[in-house]
């Protein structure tokens, strides 16, 4: 019963010869966190353009709450708000006054302007800065004064293009925090980005965008497992018990196991990481090697993404 | 896994908040545009200087120190010239806007006022009328100056009551060429739309007569839309204009704007931030 916030279907466009986008499919649930994740230049910003009315597609429909984004762009302006690359703020307002305007122009009643830009002050911490001119603020200031100019109409949808580029470790995780209550309460958020890191930390759903298609989606976990499963390692202290390891490794069985002759270990991948180490551990004993370490070794968003993407280059 | 359960919201209509477009919020909303300009204005020194310094510095050159050479001593070259300075002013005044849209196109605003469920040119129309609000008080400011200098116009109420129209209409023509221009223009190009304001209008009848210029230069001179436009301001200044030109002024400012606003109007609907 309960359409999705976002539906996608085969959507292109081409500048020129240039096809940004070759057919993207996407499905965004009410409230989920739902990140677009790519390179430079794989069509994340055309994506966000698209879907919040400013490009027309040149094929394939997008639909945000029910509404169709070229033949109801009215309707869909009333449910999205979008945080763009580039901190969309005046530096010659004050934060107040940027956050009054803003209020104005999503048509508030006009008592209740001032209350509402002064509540998005203060849960963005910038009650103490609200009377200086925006030129004075920092990189950190100017992108929560963005976000808090987003949410002045309370959007169903939150759409944020790169939200964390150019900003310090502690500004961004300070935004992810944000990011994650505002989900919390209810708001859609559909954010590009181009760092692994972020995707995995903040989406409930990521598409990996490449070369104007969706080369994967999932979760961070689901995305994952397509490379492959988790690896065990075992560190040996001498070349001799690494080498006789790797040959006990085959007779147990362990297919495709790699060794790194730098740290003397033996990695296998294994579906049954704890099984695994226990048959390494005891063929080892039994053979008195030295064991120095045991680890098991996750597959990182950065596999999945390099997986992909050189798949699809290679195409 | 990530998956957790999400709080389930049903389909949000539009909040309950939030008015639905109208007549009364386009109103609003080019209001709001038009106080955001007024505040840049007010608030870039160079905007000020441009606004309030520069155009009675410019007559205080041409009175002062070219006027007594110029007009070989007699004082009603200060009548002469005041139309002259005065559209040069406009002219420069209305072409801030094609800097100010341009800075507006590359700073992200454009894509955020875009996405918002507003009147769509609500954005130009706040530079233009914020324009037109500037250019009329610096225009009052260089006539009561020149006239503490001597200016004696001959107009009449009704006279006067053409001199605004007409001022109105040529700042709303000339700015909305330079906001179309700044739709266009690199922040850096857009700077140097206010020198087409600024030395066009030398080469017609504002500041000497065209019979005075060398005669390869009459043609352009003579044909060329500030010399109507300025002889028009002079005839209703003076209370003695004659219907062709004053035609050919209207003309012109009224051409520009229309080709200006279509312009600016597709433009605008097909930019977004670069």
């Amino acid at each position: 019963m309960d359409q999705p916030m976002i539906a996608v279907q085969g959507l292109e466009k081409s500048y020129g010869a240039h096809h940004v986008l070759r057919g993207v499919d996407l499905t965004v649930r009410h409230g989920e966190i739902y990140a677009l994740l790519g390179q430079n230049g794989a069509g994340k910003t055309t994506a966000v353009n698209i879907l919040t009315t400013l490009v027309r597609p040149d094929a394939g429909t997008a639909r945000i709450g029910g509404a169709d984004v070229t033949t109801d762009a009215g309707r869909v302006r009333e449910l999205i708000a979008l945080t763009g690359q580039y901190a969309a703020v005046d530096e010659f307002q004050t934060g107040a006054e940027n956050l009054v305007m803003m209020a104005d122009l999503a048509h508030l009643p006009r008592r209740t302007v001032r209350t509402r830009a002064a509540e998005l002050l203060e849960r963005f911490d910038l009650t103490a800065a609200a009377g200086r001119r925006v030129g004075t603020y920092s990189g950190g200031m100017r992108r929560r004064l963005d976000l808090a100019i987003s949410l002045v109409a309370d959007p169903a949808l939150l759409v944020l293009d790169e939200p964390t580029t150019g900003l310090d470790p502690a500004s961004r995780s300070q935004l992810w925090e944000v990011v994650r209550g505002l989900a919390a309460d209810g708001t859609t958020v559909l954010l590009t980005t181009q760092y692994l890191e972020e995707a995995d930390r903040l989406a409930d759903t990521i598409a990996v965008l490449h070369d104007g298609r969706v080369a994967a989606r999932g979760t961070a976990s689901e995305l994952k497992s397509l490379v492959a499963g988790d690896h065990v390692r075992v560190a040996f202290e001498d070349r001799a018990s690494l080498a006789a390891a790797t040959d006990l490794a085959a007779g147990l069985g362990m297919v495709s196991t790699t060794t790194d002759d730098k740290d003397l270990s033996l990695s296998a991948p294994s579906a049954d990481p704890v099984r695994t180490i226990r048959d390494l551990l005891a063929a080892a004993d039994t053979h008195r090697l030295a064991v120095s370490g045991v680890s098991v070794v996750k597959p990182t968003l950065d596999d999945v993404f390099l997986a992909l993407t050189s798949k699809e280059t290679a195409r | 896994m990530t998956t957790t359960t999400l709080p389930a919201r049903a389909t949000r209509g539009v909040p309950a908040t939030r008015r639905p477009q109208s007549v009364g919020t386009a109103v609003r909303d080019v209001r709001t545009m038009v106080a955001r300009e007024t505040r840049r204005q007010l608030r870039s020194v160079d905007g000020l200087v441009t606004a309030l310094v520069l155009p009675v510095a410019i007559m205080l050159v041409f009175v002062v120190i070219f006027g007594g050479a110029i007009s070989g001593g007699s004082g009603d070259y200060i009548d002469y010239v005041v139309p002259g300075v005065l559209v040069m002013c406009l002219g420069f005044g209305s072409a801030t806007a094609a800097t100010a849209v341009a800075q507006d196109m590359t700073s992200g605003t454009i894509d955020r006022f875009k996405t918002l469920p507003i009147f769509g040119p609500s954005a130009l129309w706040g530079h233009v009328l914020a324009s037109v609000a500037r250019n009329l008080v610096s225009a009052c400011t260089v006539v009561l100056v020149a006239v503490a200098l001597g200016f004696r116009p001959d107009a009449g109420p009704l006279g006067w009551v053409g001199v605004v129209g007409f001022a109105v209409l040529a700042v709303l023509a000339f700015t909305w060429l330079s906001a179309a221009l700044g739709l266009v223009l690199s922040v850096d190009a857009s700077q140097s739309v206010n020198m087409l304001f600024l030395f066009v209008p030398y080469l017609s009848s504002g500041f000497v007569p065209v019979d005075t210029m060398p005669t390869w230069l009459h043609g352009f001179a003579e044909h060329q839309p500030f010399t109507p436009i300025i002889e028009t301001l002079r005839g209703l200044l003076s209370g003695s204009g004659d219907g062709a030109t004053a035609a050919a002024a209207t003309a012109w400012l009224a051409g520009t704007l229309i080709v200006s606003t279509t312009a600016g109007s597709i433009l605008y609907h097909h930019r977004t931030a670069r």
